[in-house]
């Protein structure tokens, strides 16, 4: 019995594979994307997978994904994309970057893109978004909106990337309320809406009174929205999980650039770059403001947004890129330590 | 009405042999309907898990490399089982091997690697037979549950090596800062078995941890006494046999066995110590070792299946873009069948009417 259903198995997977390479024939474009939390986490990866679709639905390219691939699976999940022949392959953590330059060597004539790593190759390339411009943007919105002086910050690794948008927010915060302070809250994780959940609640019961986060998923909004008090989002506009809460949000739109890569590769242009994106490129932005933002405060904020998009503001004028890619200390205002 | 559980009388051996089979098949039928209801065809879906974990050579290469860590943790837990020990700090102890093998190739890279390597074994053994003799040795001496200490012993080895990534070990040049340590000197890489794969040599250790084991359960005094002491305690006492010191000594080779996965996947697939090397294999190894009905030898193909499940589940989502959640769900149906079913083998369900 079991032998015949193996033999039937077998069968079944030859007849697919077969079937599968005659159909390929007329060539649509293939892109796979590896995702570090699942997509329905309304954060990171719901971001990136947002993109996906638009490609999908859009652009007409056939796309797949993997979800929760972290540690021993990262570097199979690649290579098996890349042996199902995809010709675009994005993976969209900053733990695959070492895995994704590995396997792009060993498959040269596919395209890689890593999003959040400094590493490229000859068909590899990386690419980024200056999330801490929109952050800053939060922050002033915060500042103006905090009673109490205390705002929270959820956050989960001590890296730059981290570190860069917590001082961004507090240059925000600092530039409308100088007297308030930001409290920073390590989870250890990307995902872990438990952990995000009680790091948000530590810092209400520390009086804060405006919940910022780093984190994907929306856990510490809902913290926020039960509390009464006000929250700043993340990834995507979280307002729907915490209506009374949620200000604003510092958010992606990768669907600008995907398409962007889309077009190179069709046309044979593409070559790997180092890319960082900011709000003139559309690939960050704030998200809608909650009904309790003052006129006077969405006024100003998009008149800074406007000036930063125009270039005639920069959140970081004296400090070069590649200090904030590799920032590691708080600014004044930040209270909080860096683990050493 | 009553439901009532009563022993089984006659167990025969085609039974306990067909059982573990018809239980995976029964599972797979279960896990159809969730297949279904997400609109995948679940014959082409068990299709995918196949071609993905067996129908080529990286698959199979990928399955293996799945399945040493599994496999070694499954011994750890089963191999106190013997004495009727649980020990549910696997997890713990192969990060606490990760450790003790990263500790010692980041500290003496300059050793050749003929040295250097076998120093991580033993570096990395000696941390998690030490993790494992904590709960062996408060569960002889104090009567303390060993099932609890090992457990709670899982989140201080996750911190300690989370303290250390963070701090002391970080590497503060080539990540940016990320919490990984440095990569490791190319000569403490554990060898690859077949180029173009990642199937390491840590199979080779794993499957002889299996026969070392089974042959000390079954032929050896020291086995002997094992077994006296997890099936009948008392007379194990009354014959003579020092308990505790087995108790301890058992723990703390399970742990160490644990640890050895650790050794494996840092010195083979990360080539550094990070957090994430800790993806729940120790929590795997208690079905596992479940499944393999604590035999090392049946440990050996259950951690294969399992391996298998999870590459070929992993292989599923890629080809059909189902949520992972389904491919733990499939994964849970499994042990909830396992689980059930070695009930069920011990006992017959009655249902008596009326009172």
């Amino acid at each position: 019995m079991m032998r015949k259903l193996m033999l039937f198995c077998l069968i079944a997977g030859l007849t697919v594979s077969l079937i599968g390479t005659a159909a390929s024939e007329e060539k649509t474009m293939k892109a796979a994307f590896v995702y570090i939390s699942a997509v329905g986490d309304h954060g990171w990866s719901y971001a990136h997978d947002l993109a996906r679709k638009y490609m999908e639905d859009s652009l007409g390219v056939e796309t797949a994904y993997t979800e929760n691939v972290f540690g021993p699976d990262i570097e199979r999940v690649i290579r098996g994309y890349a042996q199902k022949g995809y010709d675009i392959i994005f993976t969209t953590s900053f733990e695959y970057m070492d895995p994704t330059i590995e396997v792009a060597a060993d498959f040269p004539n596919i395209v890689f893109e890593h999003c959040s790593g400094f590493k490229t190759a000859e068909n590899a390339g990386n690419y980024f978004g200056r999330i801490y411009q929109a952050r800053y943007l939060s922050g002033l919105v915060a500042g103006k909106m905090t009673k109490s002086n205390i705002i929270g910050y959820v956050a989960a690794h001590p890296i730059p990337e981290v570190i860069r948008g917590i001082n961004s927010f507090t240059k925000g915060v600092r530039e409308t309320n100088p007297e308030a302070v930001v409290k920073v809250v390590w989870t250890g994780s990307w995902y872990d809406p438990a952990k995000e959940k009680e790091a948000a609640l530590s810092l209400i019961s520390a009086d804060a009174d405006v919940i910022a986060q780093h984190q994907d998923s929306p856990a510490a909004q809902e913290a926020a929205q039960d509390n009464n008090i006000y929250s700043i989002g993340y990834n995507t506009d979280m307002s729907h999980f915490a209506p009374d809460a949620h200000l604003t949000a510092p958010i992606w739109n990768w669907k600008t650039y995907y398409e962007r890569i889309v077009d190179e590769v069709k046309s044979g242009t593409w070559t790997a770059e180092s890319y960082w994106g900011g709000l003139g490129d559309g690939l960050v932005d704030i998200s809608d403001f909650g009904p309790m933002v003052p006129q006077d405060v969405i006024d100003m904020v998009m008149d800074r947004r406007q000036e930063i998009i125009d270039g005639t503001f920069s959140v970081w004028p004296d400090t070069s890129d590649e200090e904030l890619l590799s920032m590691n200390y708080f600014i004044e205002g930040v209270e909080g330590k860096i683990p050493e | 009405m009553q439901v009532l559980l009563e022993t089984r009388e006659i167990k025969s051996n085609a039974i306990k042999f067909l059982a573990p089979i018809v239980i995976i098949l029964l599972a797979l039928t279960a896990a159809a309907c969730p297949l279904l209801w997400m609109r995948v065809n679940p014959l082409a879906a068990y299709t995918s898990i196949i071609s993905g974990s067996c129908g080529d050579i990286y698959g199979i290469s990928e399955t293996l490399v799945k399945a040493v860590p599994l496999m070694l943790c499954g011994l750890a837990v089963a191999f106190p089982l013997t004495a009727n020990r649980w020990n549910l700090g696997a997890e713990g102890q192969f990060i606490m091997g990760a450790f003790g093998a990263s500790a010692v190739a980041l500290s003496m890279p300059q050793l050749p690697g003929m040295i250097l390597l076998p120093l991580m074994l033993i570096g990395g053994f000696a941390a998690g037979a030490f993790w494992g003799w904590i709960p062996g040795i408060l569960n002889v001496r104090f009567n303390i549950s060993e099932i609890i200490v090992s457990l709670m012993m899982n989140y201080i080895a996750v911190n300690w090596v989370s303290y250390l990534v963070y701090g002391p070990m970080r590497d503060r040049h080539a990540y940016s800062n990320f919490p990984f340590s440095p990569k490791f000197v190319q000569h403490a890489w554990l060898p690859r078995i077949i180029q173009g794969t990642r199937l390491h040599l840590g199979i080779v250790f794993a499957v002889l941890a299996a026969i070392i084991l089974y042959v000390i359960i079954q032929k050896t005094r020291f086995g002997y006494e094992i077994r006296m002491v997890g099936a009948n305690p008392r007379s194990a006492r009354y014959g003579g046999i020092d308990t505790a010191k087995l108790v301890v000594l058992t723990m703390a080779a399970a742990g160490g066995i644990a640890a050895l996965a650790g050794v494996g996947e840092v010195a083979a697939l990360h080539h550094q110590l990070r957090r994430d090397i800790a993806v729940g294999y120790g929590y795997t190894a208690i079905p596992v070792a479940m499944l393999g009905k604590g035999h090392p030898l049946g440990i050996l193909v259950s951690s294969l299946v399992f391996a298998a499940l999870l590459v070929g589940g992993s292989n599923m989502q890629q080809d059909f873009g189902v949520p992972v959640a389904l491919v733990s769900i499939i994964q849970a149906l499994i042990v909830l069948f396992v689980v059930a079913g070695e009930t069920l083998q011990k006992y017959r369900i009655r249902i008596v009417r009326g009172s």
